[in-house]
């Protein structure tokens, strides 16, 4: 087939391009969920103590990042809150920023949700035992409610490498970006070179999250023997 | 029952926390638009920074975009890169911030650039909220009609049984029934079918943007654009941040000396010859910021 559109993807520095592109879209999505993840359990440890109006604060804070659409908030972020503060950051930053915090949000719930659904006669056992609170945490809990968080934290995790193409509209130029890029450019030469552009991304989104669900497979299996 | 209670005071609660949240979202987006937009670079500040931030578009050919190798293109990019040069000393100090469309006047209030050249087309709304420099481009109406049978004149299309096509919804279709409204209107949802529709001669000429006909034109033989310009002229210019006169008047001196020049023309050589074709540049370019 003549002019496919398949040789767009190689022309001039395009897959590089589209390479660093995806490379972006890596960072802002690592580095948030390992902020987030940090954040998260501490979070989720806080959500379980018995303090009432701290407990009521987290969960607005983690209603806030439910309800309010995340694009909305990289917008307020970025436009409102940065020039208020005088503080000029760049896109990524401000993407890594918003990113966290939800993912502290959701990865505190996800903590909360798996230390409360341990069953009362393990906390109850380990008192028995003598076991200190940070011990009962330490050896009984933790361990325990992390094989019940795995599903739901990779899932997030998931969600939060694709979620990054909101990024764009802030500016930030991502694997996507850079696909439209190379599409309108070639728009009169190439008509077809989106479906190829599209599919590369689609494929190179998959290398990115495939890796994440065999991991999950592999823990899960590993526990549960 | 009790569950029922616990339930609606989870709903309330929420309704509550989203009111006062988009409440709270609201009152910092108003703060930060006039905080952003009462500070900006000084133009000494820009040459101390050796560098000016300009907002262009990254996929709007042939006025914005990014090559295959990367790097910025286009005519708004041509003339901004002319701008880093007379200002700074150096094309390589325009620093080039994507913009798209919906953020333009955003990236002005939050001073996350200095100036935006994206294609940024002057209206009365946009004034409010930034300062307009002189245009480099207008934009206005065009006539294509088959080489067979031109339409010179919209007089012309007065006569029985010509009918004119347009595209629903454009401001070509308000412009003939506000000031035609005896010239007959073949409308059409989509600009392929107003395209087909002319070449199956189902109307005697097209109206619409000039640029979209002529870069039509030029890949369509036997067609010509009759008409090139007529009707209410929209302008294209750089905008900066409300209030930055400072950058705004050093924009206009600047139009006005790349006018003696010929500079935009030369622009239109580079950049859009290739689409629109030699002939139609002083329909299309605006030089010195004045309009002829």
């Amino acid at each position: 087939m003549p002019n496919s559109g398949v040789e767009v993807l190689f022309e001039g520095s395009n897959f590089e391009r589209l390479l660093g592109g995806l490379l972006v879209t890596i960072e802002i999505a690592f580095i948030s969920i390992m902020i987030g993840t940090i954040l998260g359990v501490v979070m989720g440890l806080l959500r379980t103590v018995p303090t009432r109006s701290l407990r009521l604060l987290l969960r607005l804070y983690l209603e806030a990042f439910r309800i309010i659409p995340i694009l909305v908030w990289l917008y307020v972020v970025h436009f409102s809150f940065s020039p208020l503060l005088h503080i000029d950051i760049s896109g990524e930053t401000t993407a890594i920023l918003v990113f966290s915090l939800w993912g502290a949000a959701e990865i505190g719930d996800i903590v909360r949700g798996a230390l409360e659904s341990m069953p009362k006669h393990q906390a109850e056992s380990g008192k028995a035992l003598g076991l200190s609170k940070g011990q009962l945490y330490r050896y009984v809990l933790i361990p325990q409610a992390v094989r019940r968080m795995l599903p739901g934290a990779i899932n997030l995790a998931t969600r939060m490498v694709k979620t990054t193409s909101l990024v764009v509209l802030i500016g930030v130029i991502d694997v996507v970006k850079v696909g439209q890029q190379i599409i309108e450019l070639g728009v009169i030469k190439a008509p077809n070179a989106s479906f190829w552009v599209y599919g590369l991304i689609f494929i190179l989104y998959f290398l990115v999250c495939y890796p994440l669900s065999v991991l999950s497979r592999k823990y899960e299996r590993r526990w549960q023997s | 029952m009790k569950k029922h209670i616990k339930a609606l005071t989870g709903l309330l609660l929420a309704g509550i926390l989203l009111l006062g949240l988009t409440a709270c979202g609201n009152s910092g987006n108003s703060e930060g638009t006039t905080n952003g937009s009462a500070k900006f670079a000084s133009i000494e500040q820009l040459k101390k920074n050796d560098k000016i931030r300009i907002g262009v578009f990254a996929d709007k050919p042939p006025f914005g975009y990014v090559d295959s190798q990367g790097k910025n293109q286009g005519f708004d990019v041509y003339i901004a890169k002319r701008f880093a040069k007379d200002l700074l000393g150096d094309e390589s100090k325009a620093e080039f911030v994507l913009v798209d469309a919906a953020s333009r006047v955003a990236y002005l209030e939050s001073n996350k650039v200095d100036i935006i050249m994206a294609n940024f087309t002057v209206t009365d709304e946009r004034k409010q909220k930034v300062d307009f420099a002189s245009p480099y481009m207008k934009l206005s109406f065009g006539i294509v009609s088959p080489d067979s049978a031109p339409i010179t004149s919209i007089d012309q299309l007065k006569a029985k049984g010509q009918k004119l096509i347009v595209a629903k919804g454009t401001t070509a279709e308000t412009y003939f029934t506000k000031n035609y409204p005896d010239i007959e209107l073949l409308k059409f949802d989509q600009y392929t079918e107003i395209f087909a529709a002319l070449k199956d001669g189902r109307g005697a000429a097209i109206a619409n943007d000039n640029t979209e006909l002529i870069a039509w034109a030029k890949s369509n033989p036997g067609f010509t654009v009759s008409i090139p310009a007529f009707g209410g002229q929209d302008t294209i210019a750089p905008a900066v941040a409300k209030g930055n006169t400072e950058l705004l008047n050093w924009i206009n001196k600047e139009m006005e000396t790349l006018g003696k020049e010929k500079f935009i023309h030369q622009a239109y050589k580079d950049t859009l010859k290739d689409v629109y074709g030699e002939g139609y540049s002083d329909q299309l370019v605006v030089e010195g910021g004045k309009i002829q």
